[in-house]
């Protein structure tokens, strides 16, 4: 069979592919962008037609994934770990539904968050809804993992987590792909009530999904996933789940680790599996890429078993995410660890880049705003986030996606007029518009700037679903004619552009001003397409 | 065989296509292959790094042990300083010595190369100017790449014919011209080493 060199990410893209998915349902979000991206990039994917446009956000993703699974074809929902607290109610509502086609939710965590806000761990959320995770520890597991999941998903008629971390996502390694299978047929559940969860069928449902996990965890203790490694030194045991099992193994280049070993992949725990190693060794060490989670359950609430080292007492950083060296300290083995980084070397943060139209619309927010004084700007997610650090310092808040719109008009409720809003355009179509809806109906005084660049930028500039719409979105929910403006961010517009944003902070009411300018990134490569189109 | 290899640079430098080269050169030799990289925030004009690990025995932690890497390629010299944690006692330091100026505190030029000059066993190389020399500035990660050829263990002709694949879609002439760039840098670390 064919071998390819492949990312974590784009592993689990292929056999989806191979696994006969009718669609892939996405927002973007480092680490998982890549799973869509290599559908959307895919010949194969385009000559059967699978589903592979971006979503909303992601809520809009899982509920259509949901969609196409009750319909008997399988679907992939994917996003990173924070997308699944924007997906969290269809997420947790579709664990007591079930699945009829396979439904196949990757998320992708980000421990030491490399691009993140957190690094909450999605078998957090796996242990809330009760279904089963599977967690590979490598790309070709990435791949073959994904493949079961679609196969466990229709046997049990369950949604599954596939759950990966940056470092699989991002990195490469030959991968050999299993045989291809069919697209499902057009099939609705057998019981057409399956989805309707009104109370009485909520709870019937609620409690067949209760007594699955016996099976689940069954499966668990039998998965080829999950395997139970003899070892002569029964003074510590280890678990080790996911990726955290390779640098366990990169601590012995003879690959002869003396503890007894359990490779962890797939849940709900295996209890009986754990047990026996727990009887057999003196102590228990616990290696997670990510929250303790094992550990902490090992440990119990009154922790007053056999040794457990992990995370919790320190064997192991209590955040970010784990290396070989980190678990080579934990092993008790002393390694060179190099000479240090030398003091001439400075930080290189991300910037924006020159030319980026974000450059000129802080540039006129900071010098309109200045009069008020600091502190009164709520930003978002996304490249301007960047217009925190110098020399900008134009921001005060970057928390969840849509909260500048919302969180300004908190600010405002309590008295911080003018409060202002800064947002991106992928940004307010994601979750910004329900805010200001909010904001309208209140006729809250706040000053909210979509900074239109056609594009997710942060992401590397994946299409945006306001593009061309934003002002006849802000239109419809109810922003005034006279309080809407378009502005063109551009140095020789400074003083202008100035000039209009100051009258709008002294509104006494709701304005919205569009700052409206490609991405430098997204127009570069589409001259570069153009240049080379001419040139063939 | 085993190889660990760090690659450095900006966001934007391109740094993955070197990656790419070396690494399609092993792939089709049949060895094993794991290459850890930066996607996301950092690509903005940020740090990048990738972990390439090149093996002929199966490799399982993504990326590299602190001081463990054979060699730290990079295109830009004060981002060679910045994985020196990385590198072993007996590794080598292969990197351009022209700077990417866009932080307010990029620290002098001088002291930057009195660093670089500390290290035992280093290749530094103004690729862009042996690039441009050859008519083509796009090609200094080549140059690059060639001034790292004599440390990775593999045959050089493996990395001509990976370069020659990866570019045939681009036509013969870019082709060539990566080659030469690919051959000027090996023979400037030939003799410099
Ligand atoms: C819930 C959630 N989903 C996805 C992301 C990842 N993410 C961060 S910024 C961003 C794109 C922002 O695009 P836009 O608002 O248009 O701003 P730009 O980067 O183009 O300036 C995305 C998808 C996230 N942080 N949180």
């Amino acid at each position: 069979m064919q071998k390819l060199l492949l990312l974590g990410d784009e592993a689990i893209a292929q056999a989806a592919i191979d696994a006969g998915i009718s669609g892939i349902y996405a927002y973007p979000g480092t680490p998982s962008t890549e799973i869509t991206e290599y559908i959307q990039k895919s010949k194969e994917a385009a000559e059967k037609n699978i589903h592979r446009t971006w979503a909303a956000n992601e809520k809009t993703a899982l509920e259509t994934a949901i969609g196409m699974s009750y319909a008997g074809k399988r679907a992939m929902a994917s996003m990173k770990h924070v997308g699944l607290n924007v997906a969290a109610d269809p997420f947790m509502n579709v664990a007591i539904t079930g699945a009829n086609g396979g439904l196949v939710i990757v998320v992708a965590d980000d421990p030491s968050m490399h691009s993140s806000q957190n690094e909450q761990d999605s078998r957090t959320f796996g242990r809330f809804s009760m279904i089963p995770i599977f967690e590979p520890s490598n790309q070709q597991e990435a791949y073959d993992m994904t493949r079961y999941a679609f196969n466990f998903s229709e046997q049990y008629q369950i949604p599954v987590i596939v759950r990966i971390t940056t470092r699989l996502a991002h990195s490469r390694s030959g991968v050999t792909m299993a045989k291809k299978q069919e697209e499902n047929k057009l099939q609705m559940p057998k019981n057409l009530r399956q989805y309707v969860l009104l109370p009485a069928i909520a709870r019937k449902q609620y409690n067949e999904l209760i007594e699955k996990q016996v099976h689940f965890e069954e499966e668990s203790e039998n998965s080829i996933y999950n395997k139970f490694i003899e070892g002569s030194d029964k003074s510590m045991g280890i678990i080790a789940s996911g990726i955290a099992y390779n640098y366990l193994m990169e601590n012995y280049p003879d690959r002869k680790c003396p503890y007894p070993i359990i490779k962890l992949s797939q849940y709900p725990i295996p209890r009986k599996m754990i047990k026996k190693l727990y009887d057999m060794c003196d102590s228990i060490m616990v290696m997670e890429e990510g929250y303790p989670i094992i550990e902490e359950l090992l440990r119990g609430i009154l922790d007053d078993g056999k040794t457990i080292k992990g995370r919790l007492d320190g064997s192991l950083p209590r955040a970010g995410e784990l290396d070989p060296n980190s678990v080579a300290k934990a092993l008790g083995f002393k390694r060179y660890e190099g000479n240090p980084v030398p003091e001439v070397v400075k930080q290189r943060p991300p910037a924006l880049c020159v030319g980026c139209s974000h450059i000129d619309s802080y540039n006129a927010l900071n010098e309109a705003i200045k009069k008020y004084g600091e502190g009164r700007v709520f930003a978002d997610i996304g490249c301007y986030t960047l217009g925190a650090l110098p020399p900008f310092n134009a921001i005060n808040s970057c928390v969840d996606m849509g909260a500048s719109i919302t969180m300004a008009k908190g600010a405002a409720n309590a008295g911080l007029v003018p409060a202002v809003a800064v947002i991106g355009d992928s940004t307010f179509t994601h979750s910004g518009m329900t805010s200001l809806l909010d904001a309208i109906i209140d006729k809250t005084p706040i000053t909210v700037l979509i900074l239109d660049n056609s594009t997710t930028g942060m992401t590397g500039g994946q299409d945006s679903h306001g593009f061309g719409r934003i002002e006849d979105i802000c239109l419809g929910l109810g922003v005034e004619r006279e309080h809407l403006h378009i502005i063109k961010p551009l140095r020789k517009n400074h003083e202008e552009n100035v000039a209009l944003i100051a009258d709008e902070l002294a509104y006494d009411g709701v304005s919205v001003i569009i700052p409206t300018r490609e991405c430098i990134q997204t127009l570069n490569r589409r001259m570069r397409q153009k240049f080379k189109a001419k040139a063939e | 065989m085993k190889i660990d290899i760090i690659l450095a640079g900006v966001g934007g430098q391109g740094i993955l296509s070197i990656a790419t080269t070396i690494g399609y050169a092993a792939v089709n030799n049949g060895l094993y292959l794991k290459q850890a990289e930066v996607h996301g925030m950092s690509q903005r004009g940020g740090d990048v790094q990738s972990n390439l690990r090149i093996s002929d025995e199966e490799i399982f932690s993504d990326l590299i042990p602190k001081g463990q890497a054979d060699l730290i390629i990079s295109v830009e010299p004060m981002e060679a300083l910045r994985y020196l944690p990385l590198l072993s006692k007996t590794g080598w330091v292969i990197t351009n010595d022209q700077p990417f100026n866009n932080i307010s505190n990029y620290p002098a030029v001088d002291d930057i190369m009195g660093e670089l000059s500390k290290l035992p066993q280093k290749i530094i190389i103004n690729a862009d100017q042996i690039a441009k020399d050859l008519g083509s500035p796009r090609s200094a990660n080549m140059v690059i790449l060639g001034a790292a050829s004599p440390f990775l263990t593999m045959e050089y002709q493996i990395l001509e014919d990976a370069i020659a694949a990866q570019f045939a879609s681009k036509g013969q002439e870019v082709v060539d011209v990566n080659i030469a760039a690919l051959k000027a840098g090996r023979e400037y670390a030939m003799k410099n080493k």
